[in-house]
C-alpha cells in the first residue's frame, strides 16, 4: 500500500485501490456534477423538443410494445406524445425517466405511469390499481376516476385524480402530492411516511392508519382514524398552500379550504429517535 | 388470484354466451385452470334446466382420477332412475362430454332440496346448476376452450356472471371451480375472488343446519351462506349485506338470480373490481380490460368502495 501520509489529497482514493475497478455498463463515467444539477440527465434519456408532437395508436399493441414505441419516439425528439386507444391496457408509460408531455386519450389499467420521473402526464380516461406507482418527479393527471393503491411509494411530483380513488391511496408514499377532486376510500394514507395528500370529498374507514409522517387533508366526511392518525391544527400557512396547490391542480376552484381537516401522525408507534442496543451500549 | 366478470342487460336480451367469453378471456392472466359460466338464457320458463357431472375432467392438469366411460355410463342410468321414481319427466337430453349433461326437466315440486339430495346420493354425480334460466358450465381450461367445448357462443339471456380459476387452496377440478350453485335454491349463482378465513367454521355451522357442500373451495361456501339466508326469509340483498361481517377474509363476489345480479365486496376492498353502469346494462370485472371486450369505446368506470353491495334487476 502506498504511503497514505505523503501522497496528495487528490490521489489519495486511487492510491487505496479504490479507483481501479472497471466500471461497465449505465454506471460507467455517469457522475453526477452538482454544478450541472439543471442539464443533469438520467443514462438512455433523450433531450426532447416539447413542440415536436405525434400520435401513437395503441390499439393493436401489448403494453411493451406500445412502451417501446413511446421510447423510440423520444429518441427521435418527439416531446409530446399523444396516445390514441389505450383501451384499459395494463402497464403502459411505465418507467419513463424523461421529460415528457403524454396524453392520453383513454384509459389505462394497472400500474399505468408506474416507477416515472419527470414527465407531464394527462388522462382522459380512468386509470386502474396502483396508477405512478413510486412516481418520482413530474405531474399526472387523472380526468376521471382512479382504482386502488393510487400513488404507492410515490417519492415525489404531483399525483391528481379529478374523480374518486378506490382503497389505500398513498399507501407508503415517502414525499410529493397526491390531490383527489372526489372521494376516496378505505385505508388512505396507510403507513405514509412523507408528502401530503389532499382529499376534497369523503374518505372511508382508517385514514392514515400506522403513518409514520406526512400530511392528510380532508374536506368531506371522514369514515374512521386509522391508529395513531390524528387532528392537527389548519394553519393559514396551511390553507395558502392548499390554495396554491388546487389552482395549480385544476382542480376545486371554489373550495372552501378554511374548513378542510388536517391529519397527522401522533408519532406514538414509532420510535425511531430511541437507539437500538447496541447504540445504547456504544453511548454508554 | 383469479378473475370475476358479469354483466347484466336490463329490459333486453343479448348474446351473453360469447360476451361472457370476451370478458373472461380478458382476465385468463388471472387464472385458467379452469372456468366457469352462469347463464341466464332465455328460455319459456316452464320446465327446469338441470346441468351435472357425472365425472371429472381428467384431462391435462387435472388433480382428478381416470374413470372408464362407462361408470359414466351407469351413472347416468343411475340418474335416469332415479328421476323416473320422483315423477320428473326428461323433456330434452344432451351430453355435451362423456361426463358433463343437460336435462330439461317436467317436474312440478318446488322442494328441490330433497330432488338434489336424491340426485347426488348417487356417488360421483353433483348437480352444477338447477333453474330455469340458470345454466352452470364449467371446466378445464380458458375461457375460449371452455365456450367452445360447450357451443356457448351462441347463448342468449338477459344476464350472466363468470370466473377464471387459479386453483390455490383445492384441487383443479370442475367440483372446485366456480361458478357454485346456490344449492338448493332454483336459478340462484356464485363467483368469488378472494380468500375467506373462517371457512370451517361456517360450513360446519351450515352443515348442522342442513346445508351441503360439495367441494372444499372456500368460494362455495358464499353460495351456501346467501342461500341460507335466503331460506330463512332474507332477500339476496340482504343475504349479502349480512356477509360483509359474516365471511371473514378478503372477496369480492357476484350473485345472480333468475331476475338480479349484485356484487359485494369486503371490508378492507383487498379485492379488485371496476364497474360500468349505465340505464340498459351493468358490466363488471376484476379489470377493465374485462369490461372493454364488450365496451371498446371511452366509458366511465369506477372502483366500488370497502363494504359496498349493489344490486341490478334485469
Amino acid at each position: 500500500m502506498a504511503n497514505l501520509k505523503t501522497v496528495s489529497k487528490k490521489s489519495k482514493a486511487q492510491s487505496m485501490g479504490m479507483h481501479t475497478e472497471v466500471l461497465t455498463g449505465r454506471t460507467q463515467q455517469k457522475f453526477f456534477n452538482p454544478d450541472e444539477a439543471e442539464n443533469f440527465y438520467y443514462f438512455g434519456t433523450y433531450d426532447v423538443d416539447f413542440n415536436k408532437r405525434t400520435e401513437l395508436d395503441v390499439k393493436e399493441m401489448t403494453a411493451p410494445e406500445a412502451n417501446k414505441e413511446i421510447d423510440n419516439l423520444m429518441s427521435q425528439g418527439y416531446g409530446t406524445i399523444v396516445i390514441k386507444n389505450p383501451q384499459g391496457k395494463h402497464s403502459l408509460g411505465v418507467g419513463i425517466l424523461n421529460k415528457l408531455n403524454l396524453i392520453f386519450e383513454g384509459s389505462l389499467g394497472y400500474f399505468g405511469m408506474g416507477s416515472c420521473d419527470g414527465p407531464i402526464v394527462r388522462i382522459n380516461g380512468r386509470v386502474g390499481w396502483s396508477c405512478a406507482e413510486n412516481l418520482m418527479a413530474g405531474k399526472v393527471v387523472i380526468e376521471k376516476n382512479a382504482g386502488s393503491c393510487f400513488g404507492a411509494a410515490i417519492r415525489g411530483g404531483d399525483l391528481i385524480c379529478k374523480g374518486s380513488v378506490g382503497a389505500r391511496t398513498g399507501i407508503d408514499m415517502k414525499g410529493g402530492t397526491i390531490i383527489i377532486g372526489g372521494d376516496a376510500g378505505a385505508f388512505t394514507g396507510f403507513m405514509m411516511q412523507r408528502g401530503r395528500i389532499i382529499i376534497l370529498g369523503d374518505v372511508g374507514i382508517n385514514l392514515g392508519d400506522s403513518m409514520y409522517d406526512g400530511t392528510i387533508f380532508v374536506g368531506g366526511e371522514i369514515g374512521s382514524y386509522g391508529s395513531d392518525a390524528v387532528d392537527s391544527e389548519l394553519t393559514s400557512s396551511d390553507q395558502d398552500w392548499l390554495k396554491r396547490k388546487l389552482k395549480v391542480a385544476e382542480i376545486g376552484e371554489n373550495f372552501d379550504v378554511s374548513k378542510m381537516k388536517k391529519i397527522v401522525a401522533g408519532k406514538k408507534l414509532w420510535n425511531y429517535d430511541n437507539l437500538e442496543p447496541t447504540e445504547k451500549k456504544g453511548a454508554i | 388470484m383469479c378473475g370475476i366478470a358479469g354483466l347484466i342487460h336490463r329490459g333486453k336480451s343479448s348474446n351473453v354466451g360469447s360476451e361472457l367469453q370476451g370478458m373472461l378471456q380478458a382476465l385468463k392472466h388471472r387464472g385458467e385452470d379452469s372456468t366457469g359460466y352462469a347463464l341466464y338464457g332465455d328460455t319459456d320458463g316452464k320446465n327446469f334446466i338441470m346441468r351435472f357431472k357425472v365425472g371429472e375432467n381428467v384431462g391435462e392438469g387435472s388433480s382428478s382420477v381416470m374413470e372408464d366411460v362407462s361408470v359414466y355410463d351407469e351413472r347416468k342410468k343411475i340418474v335416469d332412475q332415479t328421476l323416473a321414481e320422483m315423477g320428473a319427466k326428461v323433456v330434452k337430453e344432451e351430453r355435451t362430454l362423456p361426463y358433463s349433461l343437460r336435462y330439461e326437466i317436467d317436474y312440478d315440486s318446488k322442494d328441490l332440496l330433497d330432488f338434489s339430495q336424491r340426485i347426488e346420493s348417487i356417488p360421483g354425480v353433483e348437480i352444477l346448476s338447477m333453474g330455469k334460466s340458470l345454466e352452470v358450465i364449467k371446466d378445464l381450461g380458458n375461457a375460449k376452450m371452455v365456450c367452445d367445448r360447450y357451443s356457448l357462443d351462441k347463448v342468449v339471456g338477459t344476464h350472466a356472471i363468470g370466473h377464471a380459476r387459479m386453483a390455490t387452496e383445492s384441487g383443479v377440478d370442475i367440483k372446485s371451480a366456480h361458478p357454485f350453485w346456490g344449492y338448493p335454491f332454483s336459478d340462484v349463482s356464485v363467483v368469488h375472488n378472494g380468500q375467506l378465513t373462517n371457512y370451517w367454521n361456517n360450513r360446519r355451522v351450515l352443515e348442522n343446519k342442513g346445508m351441503r357442500f360439495m367441494s372444499e373451495c372456500d368460494s362455495e361456501l358464499i353460495a351456501v351462506y346467501i342461500a341460507e339466508k335466503m331460506r330463512h326469509g332474507a332477500t339476496l340483498e340482504e343475504g349479502m349485506k349480512e356477509s360483509l361481517t359474516g365471511l371473514d377474509g378478503v372477496f369480492t363476489y357476484f350473485v345472480a338470480t333468475k331476475d338480479s345480479l349484485g356484487m359485494a365486496k369486503d371490508t378492507m376492498a383487498a379485492k379488485p373490481l371496476v364497474l360500468y353502469e349505465s340505464d340498459d346494462l351493468v358490466a363488471m370485472g376484476s379489470e377493465e380490460i374485462a369490461i372493454r371486450s364488450v365496451l371498446p369505446q371511452e366509458i366511465d368506470t369506477y372502483d366500488p368502495f370497502d363494504g359496498e353491495v349493489k344490486v341490478w334487476q334485469i
